[in-house]
Order: structure tokens, then sequence, then C-alpha cells
């Protein structure tokens, strides 16, 4: 856990105060995995994030939506740390065992696939388990390939086996599949969903696909002017499908809540 | 793409030439802009071509013998030269100075290159002084190197370093300059160290520019080698020019310039070679 500034505020807190975001398995008392209390973030005069609250439990899957340039990356990249020069205060509490998934698979051009994989894993057995992630999202046999050589869904698969090989707490993903077709993308939400339920890591997913977010999270934030604007948990029944009015009724207080007008555009991916 | 071209034949011929036309529709479908395949020992021909134009030449009395001698006469005096040990004697000195003023040149532009590339400090140190140093044709120190260390070895191989050493620090520090921000950041959150960072990312990522630096080093150590040794030398091919120069031995000019540029050829050949292994994983123009 890196803790920033100040005690915990989080109301969830009952468990082990700025200690380890162990996952304890079963009943409601359980160590928040992300906490972040009142965070600010500011490019120049611009607050981009301003006074955010998020507690993510372990083994949640939350999905962040929000307009372009809501600050979604922002909160992300604060959330993994990479915001060396960006000015800004409040509490930040994640597990040092975190793994991100970006919008380009952003594999090491000279390193062959597997040595991508297990990129920084140390231990004998390092190889082994590569091979094995490899094989979990369906690239067993590429192990030699030059990441040049894989589809651009095949190297996202690959960038989701290098985050899952290390059994993160934390899996944040900015915007995974942007970049990918739509058939394809349908295949990675299976593939993610049943990634995510072998190693229950507490999950932040940025997108700007409504569907994408209800289909695949437990919960979904939708971030606006620097706070957390709505916090819906979608409570359906396992094969999330379009078509349901429950689903009909989440999706439309979602694109409500990002501004699309429905009377206008009803049918707006 | 195949049906708009099938459709612009005549009606009669469409039928026959249906199956037939497949695989020619999808030739002529897109003109690649990329050279495309390299002409098998391309790099060859054309000096094969010009060997025959020369040859030719002599053999008809087109090419006056004084100017330029015919190619055997210099095969034949390169027999000589070999026979009577000169030759060997000589390209061996020649080669040991190029290849140890461009071990030091490599390994002191490596150094500075990557001390500059990996902190602030170092590069505000090392970066001006170099840019300065670049502006100054290597070879134009030689009389200031001469006043330092004498006409010796040692001037000759300083001279050679210098040259060398300019090249692997430009592309080398280009290189690490041009490694993506985002590779660092990957590294941060798969949580390298910093050797480690330095060993996946760093090198790696740098290692096109440095061979890129590589082949300029390797031409820049044969033209200041060329230089040093006509300056003033007692051994060497250069030498061995200069002295033929002085009999007017033009044949043996001649054979100290093929030897130049077979140097030049096969060491060029030998980085790209390396090249070509060491960088498997790109896939430019050049493949
Ligand atoms: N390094 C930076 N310097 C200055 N401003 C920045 C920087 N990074 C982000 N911003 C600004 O912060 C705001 C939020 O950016 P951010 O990338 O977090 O948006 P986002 O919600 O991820 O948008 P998108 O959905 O388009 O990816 C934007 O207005 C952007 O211009
Ligand atoms: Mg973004």
């Amino acid at each position: 856990m890196a803790t920033h500034t100040g005690g915990l505020t989080g109301t969830e807190d009952r468990g082990t105060a700025g200690g380890q975001g162990t996952i304890e398995d079963g009943g409601t008392d359980r160590a928040a995995t992300v906490r972040i209390g009142n965070l600010v973030r500011s490019f120049g005069v611009r607050r981009i994030l301003d006074g955010l609250d998020l507690t993510i439990a372990p083994g949640e899957f939350v999905a962040l939506l929000g307009r372009s340039g809501s600050g979604k990356s922002t909160l992300l990249r604060a959330l993994a740390r990479l915001d060396h020069d960006v000015a800004g205060s409040g509490e930040l509490a994640a597990p040092d065992n975190l793994s991100v998934v970006f919008q380009d698979a952003r594999l090491l051009p000279w390193k062959r696939v597997l040595d991508n994989v297990v990129l920084g894993l140390t231990g004998p057995d390092a190889e082994q388990r590569g091979r094995a992630a490899l094989a979990e999202v369906g690239l067993e046999g590429r192990e030699r390939a030059w990441p040049i050589e894989l589809s651009g869904g095949e190297q996202q698969r690959v960038s989701l086996a290098r985050s899952l090989v290390r059994d993160p707490e934390l899996l944040l993903a900015d915007e995974p599949f942007g970049a990918l077709d739509a058939l394809t993308r349908i295949r990675m939400h299976v593939l993610l969903r049943r990634l995510c339920e072998r190693h229950r890591p507490a999950v932040l997913l940025v997108t700007h696909d409504v569907d994408e977010a209800i289909v695949l999270a437990d919960r979904v934030v939708v971030l606006e002017q620097g706070r957390i604007a709505a916090d819906l948990p979608v409570e359906l029944p396992a094969p999330r499908r379009h078509g349901s009015s429950e689903y009909a009724a989440l999706r439309d207080r979602l694109l409500a809540q990002l501004g699309v007008d429905l009377a206008e555009d009803g049918g707006q991916a | 793409m195949s049906t708009t071209l099938s459709d612009k034949q005549p009606p009669a011929a469409r039928k026959q030439a249906a199956p037939a036309a497949r695989p020619l529709a999808r030739r002529h479908t897109r003109k690649r802009l990329a050279p495309g395949r390299p002409v098998p020992y391309g790099w060859a021909l054309g000096a094969l071509l010009l060997l025959g134009l020369w040859a030719a030449g002599s053999a008809t009395g087109l090419i006056d013998a004084r100017s330029l001698p015919a190619p055997w006469t210099i095969a034949v005096a390169a027999g000589d030269l070999i026979e009577d040990g000169r030759l060997q004697s000589n390209l061996a000195t020649s080669a040991q100075r190029a290849l140890l003023g461009l071990v030091i040149g490599v390994a002191g532009g490596l150094l500075f290159a990557m001390v500059s590339g990996l902190s602030r400090v170092g590069e505000a140190l090392i970066d001006g002084p170099v840019q300065i140093k670049r502006a100054i044709p290597s070879l134009a120190l030689i009389p200031l190197l001469i006043l330092w260390f004498g006409i010796g070895e040692t001037m000759k191989v300083v001279t050679i370093a210098l040259g060398v050493f300019v090249p692997i620090y430009i592309h080398t520090h280009n290189g690490l300059r041009g490694i993506d921000n985002r590779y660092a950041e990957l590294a941060e959150t798969v949580r390298l160290s910093r050797p480690q960072f330095v060993r996946h990312v760093v090198l790696p990522g740098a290692l096109p520019g440095f061979l890129l630096g590589m082949r300029f080093a390797v031409t820049a150590a044969w033209l200041a080698l060329v230089v040093v040794e006509q300056v003033n030398a007692t051994s060497g091919i250069g030498y061995m020019m200069e002295l033929a120069r002085t009999y007017g031995q033009i044949d043996i000019i001649l054979v100290g310039l093929v030897v130049y540029g077979l140097l030049g050829l096969f060491s060029d050949a030998l980085v790209r070679l390396v090249e070509r292994r060491t960088l498997t994983w790109r896939r430019t123009l050049g493949d």
C-alpha cells in the first residue's frame, strides 16, 4: 500500500488501516483495495480531479465512464503512480502489486512474445508461468513470435497475459479495447470476464463505451467535473445482453449522465 | 478489385480468362511503394559491370595504361607484393591501427553516450563539448595531435579514435533519446529496477542507433587511417602507396586503393550482417 497524505477517511475502512490490501474472502468486513479520498490533480490552473472519492473492494470490477477530457486517464495514472510531475494532493491508497493494461498493447518490439510477458518477473518458474498465461489468453505456440508479427487483438491479449501473470491485486485498464474492431472487442470482453473471475483482481476499467461498461462491470462510475458524479451497481443476471428492460434503463441513465440527448440519439453505442 | 479488372475485358474473353485471371488480377491490384525483394547478390552486379568496362577499355587500348593500368597488371603487381611479403606486413600494420582506433573510439563513444543519455547532469556536461568537437573535423586536429603525441603510433590511433568517437556518440545518443517514453512507463508499472531497465529497454532500444553509428564509424576509421598513413608513416598501406608515388609505380598505388576499398566493403558488410542478426525484430524497407 502506498498512502500519500493524511489519515484514512474512507468509511468502509474497518480493517487494516493504511496497511496491506489483502484479499480476504467472504464476509462484508473487507479491507478496500483502492481508497481514494479528496484527490486533487491539476495541470497549471486547471483542476482536472477536484476532490474525488472512490473506493474499490477486493475483486470488484469497476468501470469508469466520462466524457473525453474529463480526467479518466489522469485518475488512472495517479493510481498507477505514473504522474510524477503532476501537481496534486489527497489520499491515495492502492496496492503495490498492480498491473496496467494500456490502450496500445505496449509490447517491447525487440522482445519475443514470451519475454514480453515475463518482463521483470524473477524466479525459476517465471517462464513456466509466462507460458501458462499465454495459453490462458489463447496464444500458446506464439511464444517465440515477435510483437510485430501479431495482429492488434493478439498484441492486446499478450498485454493482458503480461498483466495477469503477475497476479495483481488491482488491474488498471485505460480503454484497452479502444483500438480493436467490434468483433474482436466482444471476444476480448468474454476473455477478460473469464480471466477476472479466475484471478479475481480488483479492476478499474476506463472506457468510452457504455455497453462495455454494463456488460463487464459490477459497478459503473461516471467522472464529471473532477468528481464521481454517479455510482451505479450493475445488478443484471449473468449473460448481459441488450434488450432486457433493466439493461436499457441502466444504459439510458448512464447516457443521460454523460450528457447524450436520448431524444435525438437513441442508438448510439 | 478483380471484378473491375475483368469487366474491362470483352465479353467473349471474360469467360475463358476467368480462372487464370485471378492471380494476375491480384498481382495488379496495387503497386507497392516499398522497393520489394532485394536482387540476390545485387550489390556485386554494379561493381562487376564497372570492372568489365574497365577491362574492355584496357584491352582495346581506349584507356591509357600510364594513367590507369589494366586490371590484370594490377593483379600481377598485387601478386608480386604478396610474394615478397610487403603487402601482408603493411596490411597488418594498417589493420592493427584501424582496429585499435576503432575499439577505443567505439568504447569512448558508447560510454559517453550512455552517461549523457541516461542522466540529465551527464547530458549537460557531455553533450555540449561533443557537439563542439563535432564541428571540428577530426582530421583538422592532426597538426595539434602531432605536437602533442609526436608522429608515432599514438598520434595515428588517437586520430582514428577521435574520428570514430563522434558518429558512435551521436547515433547512440540519438537512439537513446528516441526511446519512447511509453516504454519507460511500462518499465515502471512492471517494476523494473534501474539496471533491468537499462538492460531490457535502454540497450536494445538504442541498438539500431548504435549500429548505424557503427557503419559511419567504420568508414571514418578507414578515412582517418588513409590520411594519417600518408601524412607521415614508415609502414602501412598508405606508406606503401606514398612510396610508390615517388617511384611512379602507378600499379602499386592502385593495389593500395583496391585494398582500401575491399577493407571498407568487408567491414561494412560485417556491420550489416551484425545488424541483420540482432535486429530481426524490425521490419524496414531495407529488408
Ligand atoms: N500532461 C498533461 N499536461 C497538460 N494537460 C494535460 C496533461 N494530461 C492531461 N491533460 C489535460 O487533462 C484533462 C484530462 O485528461 P485525461 O487524459 O485524463 O482525459 P480522459 O478523460 O482520459 O479523456 P479521453 O477519454 O479522451 O482519454 C484534459 O483536458 C487534458 O488536456
Ligand atoms: Mg484517456
